[in-house]
């Protein structure tokens, strides 16, 4: 009681003394709020206004050039656009099958004394540096794969009609499949932690009401669970997919940096970050330099889109939930 | 919460007293640094190549003389801008600006180590220093004319070696740098193909190949992928062990790489009769002369605003010049040859003036 009387004015009514620390606290957190904001507007700002030159000289067909020549000072974003595409594909595919695996598991089917040390172990694998785990990529995934793993799928995938066009080529060990692979690795604990998270917040009574008329698990969780959180599980998602678009260390040990466009995903590739990272301390020249920020200016827009996409993707979802019932 | 008031009091006597305290230590630790500061650092920006060299050189001279370099490794491309801008006391380049731009930006160029581009190979068949190759073949691989290993271009060179039937698998840099201005100025010079098809550069548009990151990215694909070929500098070679070629040069005879061999290429160069010291020293006269071999350079402005600053760094590169030689070759780069110093410093002497024009060294 008494805490609640700290305020209470000792001498003649006034106002409150606290009200202008309430005024205080909210114009500070608006003004966070609003930095953020500000931030973001100006690096975009700041993005198009260093790539004018680039943007002047080859406009809008920098999208869909290939070639990437910095003595003629000719360049096209096509392959790093379609290289951070494809390795990002590639750890979605591999990495939301497997964190839901893993969420499902540690929350549904482990024993309670797993719990805890497995949730740790996913958690500590997202707190490795990436450049660990690109040096880990390249000295000891690249020449498994090289050795077993590419030669392998090459003969059993490689000969199929139409997909088999993407398993074809010399086993580098090293190439768009590899840096896929270590980038999956890398999005599966932010992935699974967020949906452990949230499938652990699902109420015990829906999910016991399901029981009790009959559910099998799988049922339960592909019918209750995930509608039940799907906005948490698509924040989860698209939390990973955008540490997959950004990644550099990792993938510029792994992907091969060549400038080159290829259907075989045993090919080597080039990603956006990665061609930053490798090309930008050394570009000599107006043109070249603001390529490369062009470059950036396209990851960040590719970001943008992929966030937009979610939220409709999220909107739509919940509109039709609406319609269900 | 009664005593709110009195210990809010507390709390507020306290936190000045901290804050006195805090601003008291800064005000020490600022002026502390101030005074290092004061002790004439030299700085300096550029080539990733030869700073292993110029960071041994700085931590030798310090203990000698009590002044520290302080040099950022941010690449030729970086080097240029921080000493175009005057960021820096000099810039480090190992790609030589051209008379032309050299004047245009009011700067001198000197060479301060000699290196040299090996290509190393990955075939299990083959010993180090056992084959060989030349200008032209180095190309067409480049260029992806030359696939194989057993191709007959290559066997002709190579009589009674086995070569297996494998892929060529080729590796290049994937960053901006001088050692592939100087392999591709070298394929430039052998093959008017490459020239056309795709010029010389710190960055090139490579038609084959994967990129590894630096000298070690290049030496750790190449050391992983079979049949691979690529290229790395001299230091690379010993510290990995790697299996390096022979290359003929223009003279007509196979060399191996070697210090010596770096020496010879340097010595048969003409710095005398090149405007600017624009030389590159890749297709050196010589019977003993490696023929992929370049120099890296440091950059500084013809009129120097910070006279002292100036001094000082000629200073630091006369004591790496005169005394600075066996740690140079300690880490597998080659000194310049007695002869080419007394030019450089001739022309120090000439042409670094202050703003009033006397000269500074």
């Amino acid at each position: 009681m008494s805490a609640l009387m700290t305020d209470a004015p000792r001498g003649p009514v006034r106002m409150r003394p606290a009200r202008w620390k309430d005024v205080a606290f909210e114009q500070l957190t608006r003004l966070f709020a609003l930095l953020v904001l500000g931030i973001l507007a100006a690096i975009l700002v700041a993005l198009v206004l260093e790539s004018r030159p680039s943007l002047d000289k080859f406009g809008l067909a920098f999208l869909w050039h290939a070639e990437w020549d910095p003595v003629q000072e000719r360049f096209g974003a096509l392959v790093p656009i379609y290289g951070t595409v494809v390795t990002s594909l590639i750890a979605m595919l591999i990495g939301i099958p497997v964190s839901f695996g893993i969420a499902l598991f540690l929350t549904e089917l482990s024993p309670a004394w797993l719990k805890r040390p497995l949730g740790t172990a996913i958690e500590l694998l997202a707190a490795i540096p990436s450049i660990i785990y690109g040096m880990w990529g390249l000295f000891v995934l690249a020449p498994l794969f090289q050795a077993h793993v590419q030669p392998a799928l090459i003969e059993s995938l490689g000969a199929l009609p139409f997909a088999g066009a993407l398993f074809q080529g010399p086993p580098l060990g090293i190439g768009m499949l590899t840096a896929g692979l270590i980038l999956s690795i890398m999005v599966i604990p932010f992935i699974a932690a967020v949906m452990r998270d949230v499938f652990d917040l699902v109420p015990a009574l829906l999910k016991e009401s399901a029981y009790g008329l009959g559910a099998t698990t799988w049922e339960v969780v592909w019918k209750v669970v995930l509608p039940y959180t799907k906005v948490g599980v698509i924040g989860g998602v698209m939390l990973g997919l955008g540490r997959a678009l950004g990644e550099t260390m990792a993938v510029t040990f792994v992907i091969g940096n060549a400038h080159q466009l290829s259907k075989s995903l045993m090919a080597p590739g080039n990603s956006i970050a990665s061609a930053l990272a490798n090309e930008f301390t050394e570009a000599v020249g107006d043109v070249y330099f603001s390529a490369l920020i062009e470059l950036g200016l396209i990851l960040f827009l590719i970001t943008t889109v992929v966030l937009a996409l979610a939220k409709l993707l999220l909107l739509r979802l919940a509109l039709r939930e609406g319609a269900l019932t | 919460m009664q005593g709110g008031r009195h210990e809010t009091a507390t709390i507020r006597k306290y936190a000045a007293a901290m804050l006195r305290r805090l601003i008291g230590a800064a005000g020490v630790a600022a002026g502390l640094i101030g005074a290092q500061a004061l002790a004439a650092d030299i700085t300096g920006a550029g080539a990733t190549f030869p700073y292993p060299i110029y960071a041994k050189w700085a931590d030798a001279y310090k203990k000698s003389t009590g002044i520290g370099l302080n040099y950022q490794s941010i690449g030729s491309g970086g080097g240029i801008k921080q000493i175009t801008a005057k960021t820096v006391d000099f810039g480090a380049s190992d790609m030589p600006l051209k008379p032309e731009e050299l004047d245009k930006s009011g700067m001198i160029q000197f060479p301060t180590v000699i290196g040299g581009n090996v290509p190393v190979v990955n075939l299990k068949e083959i010993a180090p220093g056992q084959l060989r190759l030349s200008g032209p073949l180095l190309a067409e691989i480049y260029l992806g004319k030359i696939r194989k290993w057993n191709d007959p271009a290559i066997a002709a060179l190579n009589p009674g070696v086995g070569l297996p039937a494998s892929d060529i698998n080729v590796v290049h840099r994937s960053d901006g740098s001088g050692t592939t201005f100087i392999w591709t100025n070298y394929l430039s010079k052998m093959s008017p193909e490459w020239k056309s098809a795709v010029g010389e550069g710190a960055s090139v548009n490579w038609p084959v190949g994967v990129g590894g990151k630096g000298n070690e990215g290049v030496a750790s694909y190449v050391q992983r992928i079979q049949g691979s070929i690529g290229y790395v500098e001299y230091a690379y070679v010993l510290q990995n062990k790697m299996t390096y070629a022979q290359v003929k040069n223009r003279e007509g005879s196979f060399v191996a790489p070697s210090a010596k061999a770096f020496q010879a290429a340097a010595a048969g160069a003409d710095w005398k009769a090149a405007p600017g010291m624009y030389l590159i020293l890749t297709d050196a006269p010589g019977k003993d002369a490696w023929p992929i071999a370049g120099a890296t350079f440091i950059l500084m402005h013809k009129t120097q605003e910070k006279p002292e600053s100036a001094r000082q760094v000629l200073k630091f590169f006369n004591w790496a010049y005169t005394q600075g030689d066996r740690l140079a070759e300690e880490l597998d780069y080659v000194p310049m040859p007695d002869p080419v110093v007394r030019l450089i410093q001739t022309n120090w002497k000439a042409q670094l003036k202050d703003s009033s024009g006397n000269p500074v060294y």
